[in-house]
């Protein structure tokens, strides 16, 4: 198999921050993502999507270390204080490299 | 006259909650009903009021566009005097400044049951109230401040959900005229009171689960949400006599003065204001208000109305 690295950035948020994730992604120039809806528990309790504004999403972004690092660090800067929210990085193989 | 079954259904709803049951409704029925009953609120109010317009409505909608300035103040006052800080006292304002068009639902088969009229273009009042009070939470919890996206918030308020959906359903209604409408009509008579009541008995689903955070914010939090609904109440219906709308009118713009949102503003606050905390409001408004007004407080408007009337105001 023929594997290329690139990263993988996940996001878990509040269901509220949708559109502007998605818009602070456009602007960031992220290739391409996946959106999901999740449920689960955290430092700010059980988050069970059991209510319009209880609910949580799940982003996926697969693109270069440089420009994941890039927007790991802008959701830090805007979002961590004041909403849930947890972001990873991990490194991940894929097959067609020109995609990401 | 019994209890309406469709406060049962609500009832039903909180004790399965509370009991902690396996009951729950798939989210996107709630959803669908919510979709379906502001449609038929909407097209009900449409009809109705191509036969009726006047242009005293214009100075009416402007007296209910001022309510929805003054309720919230009114709360923040409320709150800050309970010693809540004034971010959180702005946010939980707004909700109650705004409505809740489950409980306009509710008092629109209320008064339908008991054959009580009211003036048809309430649903537009209740699109009219959703609006300002999310503006004046905004200004009260951070002045005119420079990191607010209007824009971004403009569209969430303006183009919200609910007020889509009613002011379409009214438009739609006042296009077609009654005649026309007739096999839609289903929708606000024999179809609405079944819609309605399975969507109390998620409504009671979701209330039970919002008592149990109520442990901890505590009695000052409690205590506002009986408080702001019997405010609230009051000053909608000295608007209403004020207005000279009939009984069942004023009836239902005290229940819509005295109803806190938890779906248009619980969204737009989490964004404008994200440092307040978003469960302290909706537990008032979802676990305390809302019940409140499903059970008590609607009968007790509705009798407040009556006595207004039967004192000459």
């Amino acid at each position: 198999m023929n594997a290329h690295k690139r990263t993988l950035l996940t996001v878990i948020c509040e269901a509220a921050l949708e559109h502007k994730l998605v818009s602070d992604l456009q602007t960031l120039g992220a290739p391409g993502w996946t959106l999901s809806d999740a449920r689960g528990s955290g430092s700010r309790g059980v988050r069970s999507a059991e209510w319009n504004t209880d609910g949580n999403i799940r982003l996926e972004v697969i693109c270069g270390r440089e420009l994941a690092e890039r927007i790991a660090a802008h959701l830090q800067a805007r979002y961590y204080e004041h909403f849930a929210m947890v972001c990873y990085l991990a490194e991940v193989d894929v097959l067609r490299p020109e995609k990401f | 006259m019994g209890i309406d079954p469709v406060v049962l259904f609500f009832v039903f709803g909180l004790l399965a909650g509370l009991l902690k049951s396996e009951l729950k409704l798939p989210p996107a029925l709630y959803e669908t009903l919510s979709i379906v009953l502001l449609l038929a609120i909407g097209l009900h109010g449409g009809v109705e009021l191509a036969e009726q317009a006047s242009p005293a409505l214009l100075g009416q909608s402007l007296l209910v566009l001022a309510l929805g300035v003054l309720l919230p103040v009114l709360a923040f006052g409320l709150l800050r005097g309970l010693r809540f800080d004034r971010v959180n006292a702005a946010a939980v304002a707004a909700h109650y400044g705004s409505v809740s068009a489950g409980t306009f639902a509710v008092v629109v088969a209320y008064l339908a049951a008991r054959e009580i009229f009211f003036e048809s273009y309430m649903p537009l009042f209740v699109a009219i109230l959703e609006i300002p009070a999310i503006l004046v939470g905004i200004l009260l919890a951070k002045g005119i401040s420079q990191d607010t996206d209007w824009k971004e918030l403009g569209r969430e308020i303006f183009l919200g959900k609910s007020i889509m959906l009613l002011l379409g359903g009214l438009l739609i209604g006042a296009i077609a005229g009654k005649e026309a409408i007739k096999p839609l009509e289903p929708l606000y008579t024999s179809m609405f009171k079944p819609v309605l009541a399975f969507f109390l008995l998620e409504m009671g689903l979701i209330a039970s689960g919002q008592l149990g955070s109520l442990k901890r914010y505590g009695l000052k939090l409690a205590a506002f949400a009986v408080i702001m609904p019997l405010v609230g109440a009051l000053v909608g219906a000295m608007l209403a006599r004020f207005m000279g709308l009939s009984l069942g009118g004023t009836a239902m713009l005290a229940t819509l003065a005295a109803s806190a949102s938890y779906i248009a503003v619980p969204a737009a606050m989490r964004l404008a204001v994200p440092q307040a905390n978003p469960s302290l409001s909706l537990t008032a408004s979802l676990g305390i208000t809302f019940p409140f007004n499903i059970l008590i407080g609607i009968p007790l408007y509705l009798a407040m109305a009556e006595q207004l009337i039967a004192w000459g105001l």
